[in-house]
């Protein structure tokens, strides 16, 4: 079924010549069609097999999602529709009463507070540790940190939010105490008593995100070509200087998207942030205020003793938690090609 | 502005690998100095040395002295980040911060040096690229990226990037090893007129550039390898290349070695 251009090269130009010379995407030079089929790129059976193999395998996978999208988007809009709050602005969860009233609002301000708390603690600790180890610490004890952090990072998450949990957590009273005698002019963190608040949960959220984070960063900034370092300190820098010159620019789009990993962690993450919130369902500003829900706490929660509609509403709950995932990786991709001619990837 | 540098019994290892052994050479201002030799006889490890480069690599270290106007670069109360601002350095590969656009490049060493006043880096921006030779090439998309020039604009850049801060000496390590004949010939004529206000010290494999551009001449050797580099001959280059003293040294520039 393909045509074997050599045959029909030799009139026209020398073998090989033709085929190894014309880029596939280049129109056919003009001449005749004998050039023309000559010019065309050779395609072997292999290429046939694995082109179709992936086609098939990219539209099932696409036609897979849609039909789970459409599924849960069914699912939710029944419970949508039987809702008698208003879904964006409610502050309440009663999906198994009759009727139905509920709202993502405290859940999705728990979601996005905790984990951009999260990432606020954890992202600064991560790039440290990154740079520690790559651009300080001595050879030897750099490849055994980044061993280390390497294994860390592989273990799941919610083994960190238990340590959280069980050894953290109780110990978290004192520094939410100091925060409020010291911080307590600042809204966020004035309260009437400390508990296992939003704040908790973002240290534990911190916590699991962090081995992630740190073991990114660091493949991030081991990437920074010896040649800028070298630049750097050629200038003079200091080695701060050399970092703030050369390797934080150079991984800041490493950096950010390791961050948004952890982020889409964080705002996922459910056992953990279960255990730590009272699961209350009012808006707070006072983040050490026991009192608080993230919504795929939430799921976890409400899913058991849920009735249809109840399933339904989390669902849509869940579809919230997908779209704020996707907004977040948008602003994140749109930061990182805002420059991206400077991003040093052409060098 | 341009300074003297006196090397005596110069040693420089790599862990426990001694690479060039006891050298001695006195550069004096407002020269060009080449280091030629065969590749790995040490000429860019002296060359580093030279603005305490080397030690930047893990377990590298030196012994001897390196005077620059007879002030130890070495001696304990030295701060190498302060030597590497007297003593510029240009890599064999053009390095501009890839993130950075060309402006930002030039001043990049003068921030380091806390210079903040918006006329100053302008006025410092155009005379480093003269300097440079490229400011009528560039002066249009200063804030375009560095890394989008050719190689040859890229290493002149960097040249830039180094004359910036107004060192009194100029490290060269190839710099044109990796550029065309044409971007060649602009470095070396850029070399000539830096000459006038900086002491130059410059590494390269090319012969006819050493007898073009430069005043003495410093040729490096090893015996075999595995055997530290050490300085054979160093003279005027008119004297290395027509009339050396050592029999290796009128080998290795006429071509029937290395
Ligand atoms: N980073 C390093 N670690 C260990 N050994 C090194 C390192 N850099 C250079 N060497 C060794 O030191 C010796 C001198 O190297 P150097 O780079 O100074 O040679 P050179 O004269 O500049 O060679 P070339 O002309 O090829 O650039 C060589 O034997 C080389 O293998
Ligand atoms: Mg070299």
């Amino acid at each position: 079924m393909t045509t074997e251009p050599d045959s029909s090269a030799d009139a026209a130009e020398p073998r090989g010549a033709a085929t190894a010379t014309a880029p596939p995407q280049d129109p056919p030079p003009a001449g005749g069609p004998t050039v023309a089929a000559a010019s065309k790129p050779r395609v072997g059976t292999a290429d046939l097999i694995f082109k179709n193999l992936t086609r098939t395998a990219g539209f099932g996978l696409l036609a897979l999602i849609a039909v789970i999208a459409i599924f849960l988007v069914l699912r939710a809009t029944h419970a949508l529709n039987a809702n008698t709050g208003n879904f964006l602005t409610t502050e309440e969860w009663f999906p198994n009463a009759s009727p139905p009233k509920f709202g993502v609002a405290a859940t999705l301000y728990g979601t996005v507070v905790s984990a951009a708390v999260a990432m606020i603690i954890a992202v600064p600790v991560a790039v440290g540790i990154a740079l520690f180890i790559t651009v300080y610490a001595p050879r030897q004890l750099s490849s055994v940190l980044g061993y280390i952090v390497d294994l860390l990072a592989a273990v799941p998450s919610v083994v960190y939010g238990l340590w959280g949990l069980i050894v953290l957590a109780p110990h978290m009273k004192g520094i939410q105490l100091w925060l409020n005698d010291y911080f307590g002019w600042i809204p966020l963190f004035s309260a009437d008593s400390v508990g296992r608040s939003l704040f908790v949960a973002s240290v534990v959220l911190a916590i699991m995100i962090l081995p992630i984070v740190a073991a990114l960063s660091r493949e991030v900034f081991l990437q920074v070509p010896i040649a800028h370092r070298e630049a750097a300190l050629a200038l003079g820098a200091t080695r701060w200087e050399m970092i703030r010159t050369a390797v934080l620019p150079y991984g800041k789009p490493g950096v950010i998207s390791a961050s948004m990993l952890g982020l889409g962690r964080a705002m996922g993450e459910t056992i953990a942030v279960a255990l730590v919130l009272p699961a209350s369902f009012n808006i707070s500003a006072h983040l050490l205020s026991p009192a608080g829900n993230t919504i795929a706490a939430n799921v976890a929660n409400g899913w058991g003793e849920a009735n249809d509609i109840g399933r339904g509403a989390l669902i849509a709950s869940g579809l919230v938690l997908f779209i704020v995932t996707m907004i977040v990786n948008i602003i994140a991709r749109a930061i990182v090609a805002r420059r991206r001619e400077f991003s040093g990837s052409s060098a | 502005m341009a300074t003297r540098i006196d090397v005596t019994g110069l040693t420089a290892y790599y862990g426990k690998f001694k690479a060039v052994a006891d050298v001695n050479l006195s550069i004096e201002p407002k020269n060009v100095t080449a280091f030629i030799g065969p590749s790995g006889c040490g000429k860019s490890t002296v060359l580093r040395t030279l603005n305490r480069m080397h030690e930047v690599l893990p377990g590298a270290r030196v012994e001897g002295k390196v005077l620059l106007d007879g002030e130890d670069l070495y001696g304990a109360g030295t701060d190498p980040v302060n030597v590497r601002r007297t003593v510029g350095m240009v890599f064999q590969r053009p390095n501009p911060f890839p993130t950075m656009s060309i402006y930002e490049n030039v001043i990049a060493g003068l921030k380091l040096n806390g210079v903040r006043k918006k006329a100053l880096l302008d006025e410092r921006v155009e005379e480093s690229l003269r300097g440079a030779n490229l400011w009528e090439e560039v002066k249009d998309r200063l804030g375009r990226p560095g890394a989008g020039l050719s190689g040859g604009q890229q290493q002149r850049l960097c040249i830039a990037r180094a004359i910036a801060v107004e060192p009194q000496v100029l490290l060269m390590d190839e710099p044109c090893s990796a550029l065309d004949p044409i971007s060649t010939l602009a470095i070396e004529d850029l070399i000539t007129k830096l000459k006038s206000s900086f002491t130059i010290v410059i590494v390269t494999h090319n012969m006819q550039q050493a007898s073009r551009v430069s005043d003495a001449t410093a040729f490096f050797s090893l015996e075999k390898t595995g055997d530290p580099g050490r300085l054979v001959e160093f003279d005027k280059t008119s004297k290395i290349f027509s009339n050396p003293t050592e029999k290796r040294t009128e080998d290795y520039v006429s071509g029937r070695f290395g």
